[in-house]
């Protein structure tokens, strides 16, 4: 499919249709205006936003699923949830949290700021970017639709084997987990693909890689490790497929396989995959910290290099995950020393950030909390991450609560927090409004106290001994004084109250802005990078021309000049004045990628085929079918003549579209 | 790139000044060496673990499999002879050699069908062992990357012919091309490390 | 974008690509032959020597990675030095080249 995409079709300045037949009967789709616009668009920005909606709406399924679990741990004997239904939800709680929310989420925000910050108008295949999203819909529906048929996948999010073996796992729960990550996973791997092509090939002119911002560098580095992890889960999940609708023996203990092969297969995987939604936050705050200190990020290539060092030697860190299980001192030492290795370009970026707001004028808007509270919180994880690297302490924690304590620090105080300061920090460009600070500031406090009483005590309940995975608690052994395991189960359910109201803020602003938010100027932070040189919301064509770049963080240097006596930084222009100024010097003929009904026909079909794994072939004739047909119909699908890629409509590239397809 | 430059509407230059389908593809490549370097290595773990059924030197027919291969070796030549005769814009010739690639493709696909319905009768099921569900998953996979290889040599035919493809057309032939080698290197790992070198 | 990608692209003649095939063929015939003629203990290394050679030739040859930008090898080597690596060191976590 990717062989015939084209980056660009051709049509008049500014409209967004090319009405020709595809597959001789069905035209191609035209609105730009309603719900047509939405469900066939190829527009990164729309895009972008569908990811949003759809990661935001699994973060509040997949929130309610964690409170459940706090509630049923909140009390000795807890009743709310039985022993079954407990290991669903927290089963669920994880996928959901990951390849429904994060990873979507980081791709909402890389689909609509990557070709924004790198001065592009699209990314470099539209239609297979509407294809990631629509795929990734149809993975999150197949996995939740176990709810409502037959329970959920209930073997953890890493479903080891032989547990999620049909003995173990007899109901449909792992069959539809399988395929649900298949088919986000195929949705990811586009999605990669896509956003690495557009940051090599459509950077404006004159953005080298070093000027590139750092948002998109982490999105870069992000989505080589999507690309060459997730064929590495896709191995696992078929292996399991086959050994659950098939009978293969790839985990049979009875004839002599190994488990351990899951626990390689799936965390030669899962260990980029940490990075994955950790360095897509790094990038924001990346940003967001220069905008509100003033200042210059401090040392920005060693921000760029140990975020890629990160990455690469994440790929050699994934047994530090499997320490309790026997390895061998050789390994269990080796993955051991990597491991802590990673610390390294770590900390150098904590240390790039707080020197970043040293010194400056620091601004403390929403999005600037939030940023400050990833840099916190993630180095109080990141600390009793480096305690999991020492193997004979990790022997102690592994499978405890002290676990879920770390990943909670680092996912949620860094992901998540990351995350809303880029909400914070962005949404005035996306919508054109402002988040109203004072409840983004209660927002930002009730997550904070939150997160800390729901995990931090979990450090507690985890050295105590608490399992990871345990349904119930007696109060018989829960222990005396301060470390009975009855109270801080209290205190973590209560935070995890405190902490729900505290996005429930978030969401109470979103409606409120909606309603009554203040419109927002051109440039609201004084910020940095090339986004803000378009109108907020950004017209569907992104740059009325396309910048030309001199400087790292060119925005900011096309506003502010160094005074040649002084040195001192002194203002030019406003944003405002140089938003004015491109549309006053717009470019005459712009072409943007047409609507396309293929990328959702395909994902549909794809979701149809994987239903037929489950339940029987004749649907899955049906779903390949679809299948066939979509691709046919996107190959087959004009896109343009070639020459019109390049041809200006002014000498003779609209004429000659004519000719080709009239 | 330099006739792309020097057009006013810069939404069209290519940073690198290479071609996007290409990097794409080399991509997925690239990630396609972890998908089957996962189902190799699995193989290479359990092709010695059988407790029923037979072993890996007692099924595999060294001189037949080796004729296959040599059929898909020869197969990247004839994709290559495609490719070069699409860049001189000769597409009768570049049909021709596409059609002979899919059928040598077709061939081997037969010989595949040939040998595990063979081997199914000898003994060796899907479920029978480690060595079954590995040998099968692994060489099956390859199977569907070439079977999807030939659809696409085939459907390409069929829009060079009636004229459909919109694009560069050496290059969707140059992109096609470079995943049927793709395959072709993946089948010459597999044929030493599956057949030659006994467990 | 890619009209003139071909024109400073230097593949080999028709007639080269045939000598390559040719040479493979010729690799692939020493590669059986090792199923009827005792090697000795040459016998494995001689086998995967000849699977990187063949595997290089194709890359570099048919897949014009030799004359291409470099980024394209780099993309995929990547790819193919990652794979090698990370199966590597889990099979060896199994002990694998040790039995």
């Amino acid at each position: 499919m990717a062989i015939i995409e084209r980056s660009i079709t051709t049509t008049e300045a500014f409209s967004v249709a090319t009405p020709s037949t595809s597959l001789g009967a069905l035209k191609r789709p035209v609105s730009s205006t309603g719900w047509k616009s939405w469900l066939f668009t190829v527009d990164h920005k729309k895009l972008g936003i569908m990811y949003s909606a759809a990661a935001l709406f699994f973060f509040i399924v997949g929130g309610l699923e964690a409170v459940l679990i706090r509630l049923q741990l909140a009390a000795p004997n807890g009743k709310v949830l039985n022993a079954d239904l407990y290991n669903q939800m927290f089963t669920m709680h994880a996928t959901t949290m990951v390849f429904l929310f994060a990873m979507p989420m980081a791709g909402a925000f890389a689909n609509y700021f990557l070709p924004l910050q790198i001065g592009a108008r699209d990314v470099a295949f539209p239609r297979l970017n509407a294809l990631s999203l629509w795929l990734l819909v149809v993975g999150g529906l197949v996995l939740n639709a176990s709810w409502f048929l037959g329970g959920a996948a209930d073997g953890g999010w890493f479903m080891y084997a032989p547990n999620s073996g049909p003995i173990f796992s007899p109901s449909h729960g792992v069959d539809f987990w399988v395929l649900g990550l298949q088919v986000a996973g195929i949705a990811s791997l586009i999605g990669s693909i896509n956003l690495i092509v557009t940051v090599l090939n459509m950077r404006a002119p004159g953005m080298s890689f070093m000027k590139m911002p750092v948002f998109t560098w982490m999105i870069l580095v992000v989505q080589f490790l999507l690309v060459f992890s997730l064929p590495v889960i896709t191995v696992a999940l078929v292996l399991l497929m086959f050994q659950r609708s098939y009978g293969a023996t790839f985990f049979d203990v009875s004839q002599g396989a190994d488990p351990l092969l899951w626990q390689h297969l799936f965390w030669i995987f899962g260990h980029p995959e940490v990075y994955v939604l950790i360095l897509p936050a790094f990038g924001i705050i990346s940003e967001v910290l220069p905008t509100f200190a003033r200042k210059p990020l401090f040392g920005y290539p060693f921000v760029v290099f140990s975020g890629a060092s990160i990455g690469l030697v994440g790929f050699g860190v994934w047994a530090h995950h499997m320490f309790a299980s026997g390895l061998g001192p050789v390994s269990v030492a080796v993955f051991s020393i990597a491991t802590m290795a990673i610390a390294i370009p770590t900390g150098v970026k904590i240390f790039n950030w707080l020197l970043t707001m040293w010194g400056g004028k620091i601004w403390y808007t929403s999005a600037m909390k939030f940023a400050i509270g990833l840099v916190v919180l993630f180095t109080i994880g990141g600390l009793s991450g480096v305690t999991h690297a020492v193997a004979p302490s990790d022997t102690q924690q592994t499978d405890t609560y002290y676990i879920v304590a770390h990943f909670h620090y680092v996912l949620f105080g860094g992901m998540v927090f990351g995350l809303f300061s880029g909400f914070y920090f962005w949404w005035p460009k996306v919508f054109g409004k402002m988040l109203n600070e004072k409840l983004g500031s209660w927002n930002f406090w009730l997550m904070v106290i939150g997160m800390n009483l729901t995990f931090g005590p979990m450090h507690i309940l985890g050295l105590q001994g608490q399992p990871r995975r345990m349904y119930v608690w007696t109060e018989a052994r829960a222990g005396e004084g301060f470390f009975n395991l009855g109270f801080w189960n209290l205190v973590a359910s209560i935070g995890s109250f405190i902490l729900a109201f505290g996005v429930l803020m978030f969401l109470i602003n979103v409606i409120h802005t909606a309603r009554k938010g203040k419109q927002a100027p051109a440039d609201p932070w004084d910020a940095r990078t090339l986004e803000w040189l378009t109108t907020n919301p950004p017209k569907p064509h992104n740059f009325d021309r396309i910048p030309v770049v001199h400087h790292l963080d060119e925005f900011f240097h096309r506003k502010y000049e160094s005074d040649p006596v002084t040195h001192n930084m002194r203002q030019v222009a406003t944003g405002e004045e140089l938003v004015r100024a491109e549309e006053a010097a717009a470019d005459a003929h712009i072409h943007l990628p047409s609507p396309s009904y293929w990328p959702l026909v395909l994902a549909v079909g794809v979701g149809i085929l994987g239903m037929g794994i489950i339940y029987g072939a004749p649907i899955m004739v049906v779903g390949g079918a679809v299948v066939l047909l979509a691709s046919y119909g996107w190959a087959l699908e004009p896109s343009t003549a070639e020459d019109i890629d390049f041809a200006s409509p002014s000498d003779g590239g609209h004429t000659k579209e004519i000719a080709t397809h009239g | 790139m330099a006739e792309t430059a020097t057009h006013a509407d810069q939404a069209h230059h290519s940073s690198t000044g290479l071609s996007n389908n290409k990097l794409a593809m080399w991509l997925f490549l690239g990630s396609e060496c972890l998908l089957f370097g996962g189902l190799i290595s699995t193989y290479m773990l359990y092709r010695g673990r059988v407790i029923t059924g037979p072993r890996p030197n007692a099924i595999f027919d060294i001189p037949f499999t080796s004729v296959s291969s040599f059929v898909l070796l020869m197969s990247s030549l004839t994709m290559v002879l495609a490719v070069t005769s699409a860049q001189r814009k000769d597409d009768s010739r570049t049909n021709l050699w596409l059609t002979v690639t899919a059928l040598l493709g077709a061939t081997f696909i037969g010989g595949q069908v040939y040998e595990f319905t063979t081997f199914y009768r000898e003994g060796l099921g899907f479920t029978t062992s480690l060595f079954g569900s590995s040998f099968y998953s692994l060489t099956g996979f390859h199977g569907v990357h070439v079977s999807l290889g030939i659809i696409l040599l085939l459907s390409l035919v069929g829009m060079i012919k009636k004229n459909k493809i919109t694009g560069n057309k050496a290059e969707v032939v140059e992109l096609i091309g470079l995943y049927w080698h793709f395959v072709d290197i993946v089948w010459i790992v597999i044929f030493t490390l599956v057949y030659l070198i006994p467990s | 974008m890619s009209t003139t990608a071909e024109h400073h692209e230097h593949g080999l003649s028709d007639s080269g690509y045939v000598k390559i095939a040719l040479i493979l063929a010729a690799i692939t015939a020493l590669e059986v032959s090792t199923y009827y003629v005792d090697f000795g203990p040459l016998f494995m290394p001689a086998l995967i020597v000849m699977m990187i050679v063949k595997f290089v030739m194709v890359v570099s040859y048919f897949m014009h990675l030799k004359f291409d930008n470099k980024l394209f090898s780099f993309l995929f080597y990547v790819g193919l030095g990652l794979a090698l690596f990370v199966y590597f060191a889990a099979l060896a976590t199994f002990k694998f080249f040790i039995a």
